[in-house]
């Protein structure tokens, strides 16, 4: 049994459209955070599946698309850490988690 | 028949967890549900045979990254967000082009005549090869993200770490909140 790949790709596309819709709707700084790793999720799901796909035509090099998924979780877990580190420091000063009120760098 | 149910069982509860996500005004419970998406994405990988990203996709993203989430979430006691008015340009302009993107990508993906079929389980993503790949086509990539790594590390410690002005000062205001006649006593101590 096989399975188009256009129905990977549109699941990829809602996660990653849920993400901009998070992105934008949300006020929590950490539900925003959230929304990004979505995203990044979503990415990944596409990056399997024409991986799939080009192995399925015979490419040799089509492993590399699951390589890039490493890469991608390397990015999003530095990203998350140095993220988390900076909304600890933002809420010590500001006491809010509300990005309408941190509106400056400055801390 | 079994493979496209599994992944349409899959794919819908990875949509529904998303959608959770967007709707719940308590973070915690965003946390929880984008914990849902990246295990059912987790049965997508292995559904296209990458048993392997599938395995870290568990491992990293719905163990390490997630506990961080919850970690700083429970840290910060956040509560339910507040409904402020928020950036009349991201409603304005950002959902109709959220929309509009979202409904141009389906359209294409829907309408173009793709015949190539992903074959399930004929993908041999197995440790073996991805070991291979990242440590002698990657190598240099690799190596680079261990660095990336260890200043993302660093830059944690000092971003999250407090000046000891600012924590004696924060002791002394809450033990003032806490018992006001013992904040002479700690001083002569």
């Amino acid at each position: 049994m096989q399975i188009p790949l256009n129905y990977y790709l549109l699941l990829s596309g809602i996660l990653f459209a849920c993400g901009v819709l998070g992105f934008l709707i949300k006020r929590n700084i950490i539900a925003i955070f959230m929304s990004i790793e979505l995203m990044l999720n979503g990415v990944n799901l596409s990056f399997v599946a024409f991986a799939a796909h080009w192995h399925a035509l015979g490419n040799v090099h089509a492993l590399s698309g699951q390589i890039f998924v490493f890469f991608v979780m390397v990015v999003a877990a530095a990203e998350a850490a140095v993220g988390l580190a900076i909304i600890i420091a933002v809420y010590r000063t500001r006491e809010t988690l509300n990005v309408d009120q941190v509106n400056l760098l400055k801390l | 028949m079994l493979h496209l149910i599994l992944f349409l069982f899959f794919g819908a509860i990875c949509v529904a967890g998303a959608i959770n996500l967007l709707v719940q005004p308590h973070p915690i419970d965003s946390a929880l549900s984008l914990v849902v998406v990246m295990a059912s994405l987790a049965a997508e990988y292995l559904l296209l045979g990458a048993e392997f990203v599938a395995a870290i996709q568990v491992i990293v993203y719905a163990g390490a990254i997630m506990v961080l989430f919850i970690f700083t979430i429970m840290l910060l006691n956040a509560g339910a967000e507040e409904r402020t008015k928020g950036s009349r340009v991201a409603i304005v302009l950002g959902i109709p082009g959220v929309v509009i993107g979202a409904v141009l990508v389906a359209w294409t993906l829907v309408h173009r005549a793709n015949t190539e079929k992903v074959s399930i389980g004929a993908f041999p993503g197995s440790p073996h090869d991805i070991a291979w790949l990242l440590f002698h086509d990657f190598l240099l990539p690799f190596e680079v993200t261990s660095v990336l790594i260890l200043i993302a590390i660093l830059g944690a410690v000092v971003l999250a770490s407090r000046p000891e002005a600012v924590a004696r000062r924060h002791h002394d205001t809450e033990t003032a909140k806490a018992a006001p006649e013992l904040v002479g006593a700690g001083k002569e101590r």
